[in-house]
């Protein structure tokens, strides 16, 4: 059993006398490895990337919203469309135990003038416990206070990029600029943002009392929505229960009645994002682990042309006491050694290309010491499945025609 | 002492598609432990065949051979290479190296697949095996850097490392020049004087004279089966050269 001990030495040293043709067999497996372990990667960074954005949103937010602005809800009638008023978040706001922050919210599309010209643009109409809720902080001057949505005050703040579109190099704080020929008055920059989960510039908004939004911009007493935030993480579920409850009260939906409105949690939407980009994942990985298949083919291809290049070996081999299963041994770990290597060089190669896709096109890349073992594993069984038949081949050969063999 | 080999009627036909191509027909040989015997006989006359039957390469169609008191027809081709590699040492014509592998790597080769273990250290049995057959000084050399009669010595080494018992050499000096062929002739007599039983096929009559008997075979049949009478021992006779010592080749 001991002489066993040779044999990967035997086996590595017939690949290494032949670099050019064993690089280019392993080459199906190198590939195979190499882009299921990049492929993965950039699936898992791009999860990573959605949880990161929404973790920006604030995680423990809740969006309150009438069931029209819901993808596939019933609308139900012209009458129970205006759902939603500054009272409904009153009404949260005053008896809400579990959510710490509460706001209304409005967006009206807008041209901004002044600065530097103008821009086109979304403002927000919101109430004071935004920021807390978005988790968003001023860069320069401050928020807007109770006071000032009280009294419906032309005051706003500007996100980074009108910021720098309008006022590039200045202190916006204290210009006055026109939205739709309503004066405002700049009292701050939000602090930056980046894209949202969509993709979307998140700094590229502009921020205002509610109250002033309905007032002077959009006219009436809808809003379009209540964001609030559950005082911790864990109470999310009870907050968002809470919230439903007081609503069904505020609007007497009774029991068995459709609700008006809809809740919505982060993890919700987490959990679809990430549903989506798993599926998105195992398929490329998936693809990818054909490639492997494939890799396999070609190494079984190669072992056929050796085992009949080296009959004469073989037959060499069995004329001195060989058995089948030394035989048959030797060329399946020759086999596994091929794609064992190609295994190695593949998690190297991806290994590289996920740092430069990071580095040089900053796509986010996780890269997982799980997803390299099962990749370089799926490798070896590719080298054991795909070596079992030549190797077979050899080891059935009869060593008098083998060593007749020219 | 029960003989070395013995068989019974052997038979071997050669199915080449719908016919039959008979090769042995009916042999009968009986070889005693320490003999050194020459098979000899016309082209086609089966010498070859008998050999790998004897050296358990190849088995008979009928008949039976009972080597060293073991019935040998019938075993599992596992069984034979065991045989191959525990009983028996053979030598080729055409040498049959390892062509990438050392000299050394080459004797080396049957202990790989010694399961019984019964040599200790396989590197020294390898280098003891070459500096028998004179190749102290070769060890390390590829099969293509080494002359016909060396590399013929290093596949004689690779017979003897695992202590067979019964030494089979199909047309050993074949691809030889004469003074050459004695050489290896000498390495042979040298093995059968130590005890080893040596069984040789050859075409010259020079060569066989070197053995102790000869058996003629003619279409797949013994003819004859003689000792020899006027046997030559290399390095006796100084007519024969002074270097033919087996130190004498390098
Ligand atoms: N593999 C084979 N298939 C078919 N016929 C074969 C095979 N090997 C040998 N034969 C035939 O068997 C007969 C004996 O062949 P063998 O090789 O034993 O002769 P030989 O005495 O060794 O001849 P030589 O002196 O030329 O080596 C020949 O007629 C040969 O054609
Ligand atoms: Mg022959």
């Amino acid at each position: 059993m001991i002489a066993w001990i040779r044999y990967p030495g035997v086996a590595l040293r017939s690949l290494l006398k032949n670099k050019s043709r064993s690089l280019l067999t392993s080459l199906g497996i190198i590939i195979g490895v190499g882009s299921v372990i990049v492929m993965v990667s950039v699936g898992q960074g791009s999860q990573a990337d959605i949880a990161e954005t929404i973790n920006s949103m604030g995680v423990n937010m809740l969006m309150v919203m009438p069931p029209h602005s819901m993808r596939g809800g019933v609308n139900r009638g012209a009458g129970s469309l205006a759902t939603f008023t500054m009272d409904d978040a009153d009404y949260l706001r005053e008896r809400s135990e579990y959510c710490s922050a509460i706001s209304a919210m409005t967006m009206s599309p807008a041209q901004v003038i002044g600065g530097e010209g103008n821009w086109s643009t979304s403002v927000l109409g919101v109430d004071v416990d935004y920021p807390r809720i978005r988790d968003w902080g001023v860069d320069q001057g401050e928020f807007f206070t109770a006071r000032d949505v009280r009294t419906r005050s032309k005051v706003a703040l500007i996100g980074k990029t009108i910021a720098d579109e309008l006022f590039p190099g200045q202190n916006p704080v204290g210009v006055r600029v026109r939205v739709r020929n309503t004066p405002f008055t700049i009292i701050g920059v939000l602090s930056e943002k980046g894209e949202d989960a969509r993709g979307r510039d998140q700094d590229d908004v502009i921020l205002a009392p509610v109250t002033t939004v309905l007032a002077r911009l959009k006219g009436g007493r809808e809003i379009d929505m209540i964001q609030a935030s559950a005082r911790t993480i864990e109470e999310l579920d009870e907050a968002e229960e809470e919230v439903a409850d007081l609503l069904r009260t505020l609007h007497k939906i009774m029991p068995g009645e459709d609700d008006d409105f809809h809740v919505r949690t982060q993890t919700e939407i987490i959990e679809r994002a990430s549903e989506t980009s798993r599926i998105m994942t195992s398929m490329l990985g998936a693809v990818a682990a054909v490639s492997l298949i494939v890799g396999g083919i070609g190494i079984m291809n190669i072992m056929l042309v050796s085992v009949t290049e080296r009959t004469r070996e073989i037959g060499i081999r069995m004329a001195v006491g060989a058995r089948e299963r030394d035989i048959l041994l030797q060329f399946m770990l020759e086999a596994v050694s091929l794609s064992l290597a190609g295994g190695v060089i593949g998690v190297m190669v991806a290994l590289l290309v996920a740092a430069a896709l990071d580095a040089i096109w900053g796509v986010t890349t996780v890269v997982n010491p799980m997803v390299v073992l099962m990749a370089f594993g799926f490798a070896g069984i590719v080298g054991v499945f795909f070596g079992i038949y030549p190797a077979r081949k050899a080891a059935s050969l009869n060593p008098i025609d083998a060593l007749r063999h020219e | 002492m029960p003989p070395i080999v013995s068989t019974h009627a052997l038979h071997k036909v050669y199915q080449m598609g719908a016919v039959g191509v008979p090769a042995l027909r009916g042999v009968d040989l009986h070889i005693e432990e320490g003999e050194f015997v020459a098979i000899m006989g016309a082209s086609g006359s089966g010498k070859s065949t008998l050999m790998n039957i004897l050296g358990c390469l190849d088995v008979p169609s009928t008949g039976t051979y009972v080597l060293a008191g073991r019935q040998v027809d019938g075993l599992s081709r596992d069984q034979r290479a065991d045989i191959r590699n525990q009983v028996i040492g053979f030598v080729f014509q055409g040498f049959n190296l390892l062509p990438r592998a050392s000299a050394l790597e080459n004797v080396e080769l049957p202990l790989v697949y010694d399961r019984a273990r019964r040599v200790g250290d396989p590197r020294r049995a390898a280098e003891a095996a070459l500096t028998r057959v004179g190749l102290a000084d070769r060890m390390t050399h590829a099969p293509n850097r080494l002359s016909g009669g060396e590399q013929q010595r290093v596949a004689i080494a690779r017979a003897l490392v695992g202590n067979p018992r019964l030494v089979l050499a199909d047309e050993p000096t074949g691809n030889l020049d004469t003074r050459t062929s004695m050489e290896i002739m000498q390495v042979f007599q040298d093995l059968n004087d130590q005890g080893i039983t040596v069984l040789l096929v050859t075409h010259e009559q020079d060569i066989s004279r070197c053995a102790k008997r000869i058996v003629e075979l003619r279409d797949g049949k013994v003819i004859r089966d003689a000792a020899i009478g006027d046997r030559y021992v290399v390095g006796s006779d100084p007519r024969a050269g002074g270097t033919a010592g087996p130190g004498g080749a390098s």
